[in-house]
């Protein structure tokens, strides 16, 4: 047993867990945050993507004691108040979902690749930069459109702040 | 997954230290084959001793003569490298092709050498370039290196601390990349070095993991153009044939990847 620090979503975090404790297993089951999910559990479906020090990593495939004293946002933690984040409102109003499984890990990854492509985002380097995240529903057409308004929509939030 | 027990040392000095106390321990890196191994219980360390935070292995230099990678570095800080891109930018392309966003955030080079999967992108550049493996305890040479599936000259306890690849006159890499998994179904990497040596590497394709292509060699030396390969044949022995490609496929595949790597080597 470790106790690891973390600030999740804002929030100081200390837990007292087994080291084998994976991250998403620690957000799911010790901190209920069940917003993330577990899709393959072999660090290929991006189900479970959160974002470790602003950066998109799969929580499955992380042990809790490699990210002591990090800083964790998770899909609970992006929406301010009940105002959605831009890339959540992209994504209902694109209807950019249909089971939802895969919505949380697809939403983190969006804003990492959001923010790494500020202004040369276009389809093609959406579609690649999306390959990490399995979708079995969407055929990820609309999934793609919801990333492209939502980049257009971040850069006015950004502008206005 | 097992019990284990993490420990996360500040020196490679630590790292070693830790090692000889848990012999059934294993180091870990960007944890994105050790983990799922873990997880799947193929493997058990008693304990994991984590080197991704080690600051005196993560890094990237460039001499007028070679591209030093130290081995905690990730892939995403390679892609984002302007030494490398400018040294050698068939290594960076290798690097941006390699898994997906999020696991070229926590992959480090150091651990897809050591780990030498038959179809991860690295050992090919390794062996193309003829890279030295810089460990705590010696320099391995890349032609050395490689001994088969998952299997290197490494001793248990031995860290990679870094990589050191000659600046080449040419090179580049190309594969076909399996759509689902990203691994190289097959990718060559092929270099002509500044001494006019031309040097090709195949990974994905072998029975035995990564290997040098002689005849693409010896085409490529007498004409470096791909247009020089296009009577080659590639003999199918020893390659792999799975669901995914027979040995003919791949046989193919080494010919098609090595003409593409030569036009982006230009």
């Amino acid at each position: 047993m470790s106790t690891v620090k973390l600030t999740v979503n804002g929030k100081s975090v200390s837990a007292t867990v087994e080291d084998r404790t994976l991250l998403v297993h620690l957000l799911r089951e010790n901190l209920n945050l069940t917003g993330t999910h577990v899709g393959c559990d072999t660090s290929q479906c991006g189900a479970c993507i959160v974002h470790i020090d602003g950066k998109a990593v799969k929580s499955c495939t992380t042990l809790v004691g490699q990210i002591d004293g990090a800083n964790v946002t998770t899909i609970e933690g992006i929406a301010k108040g009940d105002q959605l984040h831009p890339m959540q409102a992209a994504f209902r109003d694109n209807h950019g979902l249909q089971c939802g499984y895969c919505t949380p890990g697809m939403i983190m990854s969006a804003i990492d690749i959001v923010n790494r492509h500020a202004s040369d985002l276009d389809e093609e380097t959406v579609r690649q930069e999306l390959e990490g995240n399995i979708c079995r529903c969407t055929g990820y057409h609309n999934i793609v459109k919801s990333v492209l308004d939502a980049a257009g929509r971040m850069k006015v939030a950004q502008a206005a702040e | 997954m097992y019990e284990t027990t993490y420990h996360r040392p500040a020196s490679i000095d630590e790292a070693a230290a830790l090692f000889a106390k848990h012999p059934e321990a294993k180091y870990l890196a960007g944890g994105h084959t050790l983990i799922p191994v873990m997880k799947q219980r193929l493997a058990a360390p008693s304990d994991v001793i984590d080197l991704a935070k080690i600051k005196e292995m993560i890094g990237i230099e460039a001499t007028s003569d070679a591209l030093i990678i130290k081995a905690a570095t990730t892939y995403y800080d390679i892609t984002q490298s302007a030494a490398a891109k400018k040294a050698i930018p068939a290594i960076v392309y290798l690097t941006s092709v390699l898994g997906d966003p999020a696991v070229r955030y926590r992959g480090t080079i150091g651990g897809s050498i050591a780990n030498n999967d038959p179809a991860a992108d690295y050992p090919a550049a390794v062996l193309a370039l003829g890279a030295t493996i810089k460990t705590n305890t010696r320099e391995i040479k890349g032609d050395d290196f490689f001994q088969g599936l998952f299997s290197t000259a490494l001793e248990d306890n031995e860290i990679i601390t870094s990589v050191s690849f000659p600046i080449p006159a040419k090179a580049g890499y190309a594969k076909m990349r399996h759509p689902a998994s990203r691994f190289a179904l097959t990718g060559v990497f092929v270099a002509q070095t500044k001494s006019g040596e031309v040097r090709v590497a195949a990974t994905g394709a072998s029975q035995n993991g990564v290997m040098r292509v002689p005849a693409i060699e010896a085409a490529l030396k007498a004409n470096w153009s791909a247009g020089a390969l296009d009577g080659v044949k590639i003999s199918a022995d020893g390659l792999m044939s799975d669901i995914h490609g027979s040995a003919e496929y791949r046989a193919n595949l080494i010919k098609v990847m090595a003409q593409r790597a030569v036009e982006a080597a230009g």
